[in-house]
């Protein structure tokens, strides 16, 4: 199933519609944004993924209210949100650095919220407690909230986030300032939340390995502008741009002419000559140069009697346990890896020695 | 990092003496310069201290262990009016003049950059640059012609002007405090629904409560301590307790001064502690 197929059976919780964000005036001006078209489904785990810079923390700051857009709208369920304050939208953030209030107890960090929507304070204390329960901290009600680990803010704020029960809920790379291991945890963690909750959760983060195992949905944004949305399969199997191919895993890019299409296949000349067939995306171009994309794993080496796909000279061996990546310099002057799963027997493969390479055809893209 | 894990087990020489080198402590005079500076800074005030305990009239011959002085001091009407005086004027210049401080911070910081926001700032600042005397005479000059206009008198002139110089002295700590707070709290709390008004009063306020304590004292400290001000605009039954003190020295200084200084010495240490531990707090 693809993004577009998921958006089409289920309601818009968030729409952006040519939403542009432009910081400083003049020769100074700098588009954060540049007329964005997105829907964020109901109940889905949405990451916005992209290198720092690339808008997608202005993007949830405009979600949230912090930042108004300079053209275009936003609605929220159907209904316009453009020029909400942030204290008028059922929306909810869990900051970066988690902006716990330093002059509160953890339990008056989580009933905030509630606090201030004039809920009655039996509910108050009823939702902070169970809210507590949610992220393990009961033991923490009464603590001031810099006595906590960073693991455990993490969590105030997730739960001082969730406690008013939002329609939507924000997380500006909340994982960023964790360790590896407590990192792994949380993020296992937020799923199960988010699938517990039923609350949207748009998710903004860098990494691309957290997006993968996270996400619903994953919109790859580069220079204000997204590049692509899709689910994780979507994103890493059939990436429809260079540098969504590039960002997320490792990636091998070749360089050729279109020879013919036939529906979404095309039959691709590399540069060394050889014909490949290749995967259209709807963008792609049907004709002349194109670049065509491979990932190392689905490269494999040639056993004795195949025709490999490409031969090059082997230069490099690295071992990483689960995996060899071999790297070889085509004639072309091209690099292309292969992954191959386990280790290679080291006696045939040395560097300087000549290797075929087969690319699995129906897992080449033909990239915009 | 710097060294490789794998570094040999003990090794601790050339370590030492590199840090050795970076460490102010082992330039030559060190100890000496730093010892030459306190002693400098304190031996006055010691000796200013040691004689308001002497039993006998002179301030130059120790003869005795005394609290006579302090005694006479207390009692003494002129001295007990001024100190009445001083704290009036003090209390009434630092509460309007942190409150002027902490609208004008937060108009500085807490608002979108306007244009002049630069002097603005020089504005505020700017009489910690202008010579006392000069901002003396100029309030002087404008009270005269204010008296002259409205035919009103009293101390409240005095509180005025006081209120006036202690603005930018409340100003910086305040600010400070302000700068180094991000926006991010008030953000999360109007995320969390808190209107405006309420994200002031439940966030900005409490936060910048350290702040503005320091802005407070200082303001209190220089207030207590003018001379040249007050002297250029206290009039008759308006005499400070510094105003007090110079005008008792003409006619020679007696142990009773040092005892009343000391006293002023006790409360501006009390206050510059209490001011160490508000900024502990505002660390964290």
């Amino acid at each position: 199933m693809t993004g577009t197929e998921i958006a089409r059976d289920r309601k818009a919780a968030v729409s952006a519609r040519a939403l542009s964000k432009t910081f400083g005036q003049g020769d100074y001006a700098i588009t954060a944004l540049d007329s964005v078209e997105l829907d964020i489904l109901e109940n889905e785990f949405f990451t916005l993924l992209g290198p720092s810079g690339c808008g997608k923390t202005t993007l949830l700051r405009l979600i949230a209210g912090f930042e108004l857009p300079t053209q275009g709208s936003i609605s929220l369920q159907g209904q316009d949100i453009t020029d909400k304050p942030p204290h008028r939208r059922p929306i909810n953030t869990v900051f970066q650095n988690y902006a716990l209030f330093p002059h509160m107890t953890v339990a008056e960090n989580i009933g905030f919220g509630l606090r201030m929507l004039g809920k009655p304070t039996a509910e108050i204390k009823q939702t902070t407690e169970r809210m507590l329960a949610l992220v393990q901290l009961e033991a923490m009600a009464g603590r001031r909230t810099d006595q906590l680990s960073g693991g455990q803010q993490q969590r105030v704020a997730l739960a001082r986030a969730l406690a008013p029960a939002p329609k939507v809920l924000l997380l500006d790379e909340p994982l960023a300032a964790l360790d590896l291991k407590l990192r792994k945890n949380m993020q296992l963690e937020l799923k199960s939340l988010q699938a517990e909750t039923g609350i949207t959760f748009v998710f903004v983060t860098h990494d691309q390995e957290e997006a993968l195992t996270m996400s619903d949905r994953i919109a790859v944004m580069k220079s204000g502008k997204i590049l692509q949305i899709g689910t994780p399969r979507d994103i890493y199997d059939r990436p429809t741009h260079r540098f969504v191919a590039d960002f997320i895993g490792d990636i091998n890019i070749l360089e050729g002419t279109v020879e013919h299409t036939d529906g979404d296949l095309a039959t691709v000349r590399l540069k060394d000559g050889s014909m490949v067939s290749a995967h259209l995306g709807p963008a792609s171009a049907r004709s002349g140069d194109v670049s065509v994309a491979i990932r190392p794993e689905n490269v494999r080496l040639a056993s004795a009697g195949e025709t490999p796909t490409l031969t090059g000279v082997l230069e490099n061996i690295v071992y990483f346990g689960a995996a060899t990546n071999l790297h070889l310099r085509l004639g072309t002057g091209e690099e292309i890896v292969i992954r191959n799963p386990g280790a290679v027997d080291e006696g045939r493969y040395q560097p300087g020695a000549t290797i075929g390479a087969i690319l699995q055809p129906e897992l080449i893209r033909v990239l915009e | 990092m710097a060294e490789p894990m794998t570094a040999m087990p003990a090794s601790p020489q050339p370590r030492q003496r590199r840090r050795l080198v970076r460490d102010l402590k082992a330039m030559p005079g060190f100890t000496a310069t730093a010892w030459l500076c306190i002693v400098t800074l304190y031996l006055p005030i010691l000796v200013l201290i040691a004689f308001s305990f002497n039993e006998n009239r002179s301030v130059v011959l120790w003869t005795g262990f005394s609290l006579d002085w302090y005694a006479k001091a207390l009692e003494n009407d002129g001295i007990r009016n001024a100190a009445w005086v001083s704290v009036k004027v003090a209390l009434f210049a630092t509460v309007i003049s942190t409150i002027a401080a902490t609208m004008a911070a937060l108009a500085t910081t807490r608002t979108k950059p306007f244009i002049g926001q630069g002097l603005v700032y020089g504005i505020i600042n700017q009489p910690l640059m202008i010579p006392e005397i000069v901002t003396a005479i100029a309030t002087l000059s404008l009270f005269a012609l204010v008296k002259k206009l409205t035919g009103l008198n009293g101390i409240g002139y005095l509180m005025l002007a006081h209120a006036a110089f202690c603005i930018p002295f409340a100003y910086m700590p305040i600010r400070a405090r302000l700068e180094t707070m991000t926006l991010t709290l008030e953000q999360a709390a109007a995320d969390l629904y808190a209107p405006p008004l309420k994200v002031f009063t439940l966030v900005t306020l409490p936060l910048l409560g350290p702040g503005i304590v320091a802005g407070a004292m200082l303001a209190f400290v220089v207030s207590l301590d003018d001379v040249i001000i007050t002297l250029m605009i206290a009039g008759p039954g308006e005499t400070t307790l510094p105003i007090y003190i110079l005008g008792a020295i003409r006619r020679g200084i007696t142990p009773e001064i040092n005892a009343v200084s000391t006293i002023l010495v006790a409360v501006s240490v009390l206050l510059v502690m209490l001011l160490f531990i508000v900024q502990r707090r505002m660390q964290r």
